[in-house]
């Protein structure tokens, strides 16, 4: 499996209308706190080093505070560098929940964890299903339909997506 | 005629005012999405891709048996349950018994063409269970109470300002719904509260993988994912052909569906779902309790795999590709006629566009292919654009055939048996013999010429084609020459001294007795280049019956022609074909008639005359031999059959080195093929096709000379812009200097 470049990653996600933001490990939550809008709910972030805890984020939120959340924020352990496609986890922490309901969805992802294509991503999902993880979304983009008359972003998932990109430790 | 059961003139003139607008329009950007999306990725790389998901597809067909069962174990063994129903009675009781067990009274959905062939929506309604359909083109039909219209895009025939009085007359909306962005709000909204309040979520599954008992869904709006996360018992439902072996056989599909679709490299969701999933499950009784209302009940997952007519179609040697197909709808998008009807002309129960044919005849029966399968005319644009290498024109040739020789045979028949030499069987329909068998009718018309003419275009003579055989009184009819090209070359004293090559040009029916002018441009153009060329006698290729449906005729003209060729290709004669669409029988269809060696032996010693022409130049022969353009530039459209087999751009090449401006047609037909134009029925049809590439050229018509490569594009153009339509070939007439 070959890495894949953040350049190419933001590239990707400027054609997607996304935003992006490099940052270090240690300006992580500064940066983040600085992209958070008000009331948000997240799921704990799948990184060792890396958590929501201290940030005004919800983490595993009531129903009613999932429904008011403009902003949820997820954990990536994928990125694909030519789409800027990142993953989504049905995970216990309720990643599906958190990044589907409110309009605003915030993604960390990991510099290490950039693949460079689709065929490298499905190199790490084979893997994965090896390793008994098995269901995941590959998100790319806001979500969108054509069937209105017209292409608009945000219909039953998130209108904007943000990704926090974390680089590796020097 | 009587032919009731087909597409009726007056339906295709009301869609043809109503719904094509927007068809057009819809269907035309996702056609051009799937042309740029595939020069993104590069063309040998989506090759690459679609050989691999084709033969994907075919391994799991094949293997079909073993997969069911596999998914079965895993399925289970991961606590889902599986149910594989017979029909559609069978899918809809179990889904039903589903829904009742947990006394649910409401359920959600995201799209699934599955679901709409088995009826599931009016069955759970039947039993007072509130549906909601969440995809929000199913979601307008839904609530207009209409059928989809396309495969990926079920509601792209109404306009955003049908859906604003749609959604305003039924929800009475408090502020205006006028524009998409509000609409799409709108139903966010409703839709939300709905799923949110559902104790089911039924989805389709694009892909099933068996070896670890996944589903796949592709979606853009994110409605899947939350019908299939948001309840807490989900039910996939997915016909039996959905099946491959594991997530390592996704990757190419991955790459093509979304590509084909709509142009997009990957779609916004693409959801891989071992369920029951680990997302937890929510209460929203409990709604400020934390961890999503702190529930206690568990997921539960059923997958229904459906029959309903696809083990048959697995036995069935030209049915079975249908089961290929990973319904992206690019058959739909790339085909003429679908751009200005649309499904609810092109399309039978459930399915939309070419492919709709195999499914439709597989799945409801050919009464239900008879009512649009002749809305495919064999132009073949389809082929290239299927990501998993359907031949669907194939498919509806086959389908033809058989609604022919189901027809039980009748006064036409005892009529006319015997004037009409084929291999038919008594029933098929008169029209379609009558076509089908062209060449005699050019014979004689040829050897009676120029009285045939004058008789055949009389009025009386046209009423009485009009109502017997339903030829359109408002079309030209071709007009034979007493001098047929076979004739003429005989009669020439040519030597060519030392030729660099020896050509035996094909005498296709029309050049051969009505356009013989291109075939003399041909020979003339061949000889000036250093070539020897023969005019064999050789039999009409088996296009004509081929487009009726009429199999067996077009085989034995199939083997005629091989026959006639054989001396000629053991001599190192080339073979030069005028009409396109008798090459693409060489090339394509002749796969299908005659034995695998005999059809390689043509297809390798064929060649299209422009191509021809482009390899003697590219091999040193003098293009001063040719005469150069005359600077007022030409308009060129190129057959949809010559486009097919990557053929376009060899006359491009050739005028644009003898100095002519070449502007070509965009269009993917011209809407004539053959025979449809001339049907009373689809007239009006074949004429707005038409429109599109008049209107190409109607600015440049004036300056330009217009040129087109098959008989049919010529027809068509000249009587949408005015007559003088000619053969590339015929610019490059040195007798013409």
């Amino acid at each position: 499996m070959s890495a894949g470049s953040v350049q190419e990653f933001q590239q990707s996600l400027t054609r997607l209308d996304t935003a992006s933001t490099v940052v270090s490990p240690n300006e992580f939550e500064t940066a983040l706190a600085d992209v958070i809008e008000t009331p948000a709910v997240g799921a704990e972030l799948p990184f060792e080093d890396l958590s929501l805890e201290e940030l005004p984020v919800a983490l595993e939120p009531s129903p009613s505070q999932l429904r008011e959340a403009v902003m949820g924020v997820t954990g990536s352990r994928m990125g694909i560098a030519s789409l800027g496609t990142v993953a989504v986890e049905s995970r216990s922490a309720g990643d599906e929940f958190v990044a589907l309901y409110p309009e605003f969805h915030v993604v960390v992802v990991r510099e290490s964890d950039l693949r460079s294509d689709l065929s490298d991503a499905f190199g790490w999902l084979q893997s994965e299903f090896e390793a008994g993880r098995r269901s995941l979304i590959l998100a790319t983009g806001p979500s969108s339909t054509g069937d209105m008359g017209a292409l608009v972003q945000g219909v039953h998932g998130p209108e904007r997506v943000h990704i926090v990109i974390v680089r590796d430790d020097d | 005629m009587t032919e009731s059961s087909q597409p009726d003139a007056e339906r295709i003139r009301t869609l043809l005012e109503t719904e094509s607008d927007e068809i057009k329009q819809n269907t035309r950007l996702f056609n051009a999405g799937r042309y740029d999306a595939i020069e993104g990725v590069g063309e040998a790389t989506h090759e690459q891709y679609r050989t691999r998901a084709r033969e994907i597809k075919e391994e799991s067909i094949e293997r079909l048996p073993d997969l069911i069962d596999r998914t079965v174990e895993t399925v289970e063994a991961n606590g889902g349950t599986v149910y594989v129903a017979d029909d559609a009675e069978d899918a809809n009781r179990y889904v039903s018994e589903v829904v009742a067990d947990e006394a649910a009274d409401r359920v959600v959905k995201s799209k699934s063409m599955t679901t709409e062939e088995i009826d599931l929506n009016e069955a759970l309604e039947a039993d007072d269970v509130d549906v909601w359909e969440t995809d929000l083109g199913e979601f307008v039909i839904q609530i207009a109470e209409e059928s989809p219209s396309h495969i990926v895009g079920p509601s792209l025939h109404k306009s955003r300002e049908e859906i604003t009085e749609l959604f305003e007359r039924e929800f009475e909306p408090e502020e205006p719904l006028d524009s998409a962005q509000k609409l799409t709000a709108f139903a966010r909204r409703f839709l939300g509260e709905r799923i949110d309040e559902a104790d089911v979520g039924i989805t389709g599954a694009n892909f099933v993988m068996a070896e670890s008992g996944s589903i796949a869904l592709v979606t853009n709006e994110g409605n899947a994912r939350k019908c299939a996360s948001i309840p807490n018992i989900h039910v996939a439902v997915a016909g039996i052909e959905k099946i491959i072996p594991s997530i390592a056989e996704l990757e190419p599909f991955a790459e093509l569906i979304s590509r084909s679709a709509t142009g997009q490299d990957v779609p916004q969701y693409l959801s891989l779902l071992t369920p029951p999933v680990d997302t937890p499950t929510m209460d929203f009784d409990r709604a400020d309790e934390p961890s999503f209302g702190d529930s206690d009940a568990k997921r539960e997952f059923h997958l229904v795999l459906v029959d309903n007519g696809r083990r048959a179609m697995r036995q069935d040697d030209e049915l079975r590709e249908t089961l290929y197909c990973i319904r992206c709808g690019a058959c739909a998008n790339s085909c003429a006629n679908f751009q200005s009807v649309g499904g609810h002309a092109f399309g039978g129960e459930t399915y939309t566009g070419g492919i709709a044919t195999g499914w439709e005849a597989g799945i409801e029966g050919l009464d239900v292919a008879e009512e649009f399968n002749d809305l495919c005319t064999g132009c073949s644009r389809c082929v290239n654009a299927c990501p998993v290498k359907i031949d669907i024109p194939w498919i509806n040739t086959v389908v033809r055939d058989r609604i022919n020789r189901g027809k039980d045979p009748g006064f036409d028949d005892l009529l006319v048996d015997g004037l009409v030499p084929d291999e038919e069987v008594s029933g098929t329909p008169l029209r379609k013999r009558f076509f089908g068998n062209f060449e005699t009718a050019a014979r004689i018309g040829s050897a009676t010429a120029p009285l045939s003419n004058i008789v055949a275009s009389s009025g009386v003579a046209r009423k009485a084609m009009e109502s017997v055989l339903g030829i359109d009184a408002r079309r030209d009819l071709p007009a034979f020459e007493r001098i047929t090209l076979r004739e003429w070359a005989r009669s020439r004293d040519s030597h060519v001294e030392d030729p660099v090559r020896r050509v035996a040009l094909y005498p296709d029916v029309y050049t051969n007795y009505a356009h013989t002018a291109r075939g003399k441009a041909a020979i003339r153009v061949l000889e000036a280049l250093g070539c020897e060329v023969v005019v064999p006698n050789v039999g009409g290729s088996g296009r004509a019956p081929l487009s009726q449906g009429m199999i067996a005729t077009a085989e034995e003209k199939a083997r005629a022609v091989a026959e006639s060729l054989r001396s000629y290709l053991n001599a190192d004669y080339d073979v030069v074909v005028i009409e396109p669409s008798d090459l693409a029988m060489f090339r394509r269809e002749y796969e299908k008639l005659l034995p695998p060696e005999t059809q390689e032996r043509i297809d390798d010693g064929s060649y299209e005359i422009m191509e021809f022409v482009y390899g003697l130049l590219a091999n040193g022969a003098d293009v001063n031999a040719l005469p150069a353009g005359d600077g007022n530039g030409v308009a060129y459209h190129s057959h949809c059959q010559q486009r097919t087999l990557g053929l376009e751009s060899h006359t491009e090449a050739i005028l644009e080195r003898l100095g002519h401006d070449v502007l070509t047609s965009d269009v993917e037909c011209c809407g004539m093929a053959g025979s449809f134009g001339y049907k009373s029925e689809y007239y009006d049809l074949s004429m707005d096709v038409g429109e599109t590439l008049a209107a190409q050229f109607m600015e440049a018509s004036d300056e330009r000379t217009i040129v087109a490569s098959g008989t049919s594009c010529m027809e068509q153009l000249d009587s949408l812009l005015s007559p003088g339509t000619r053969h590339p070939i015929e610019l490059l007439d040195p007798g013409s200097k």
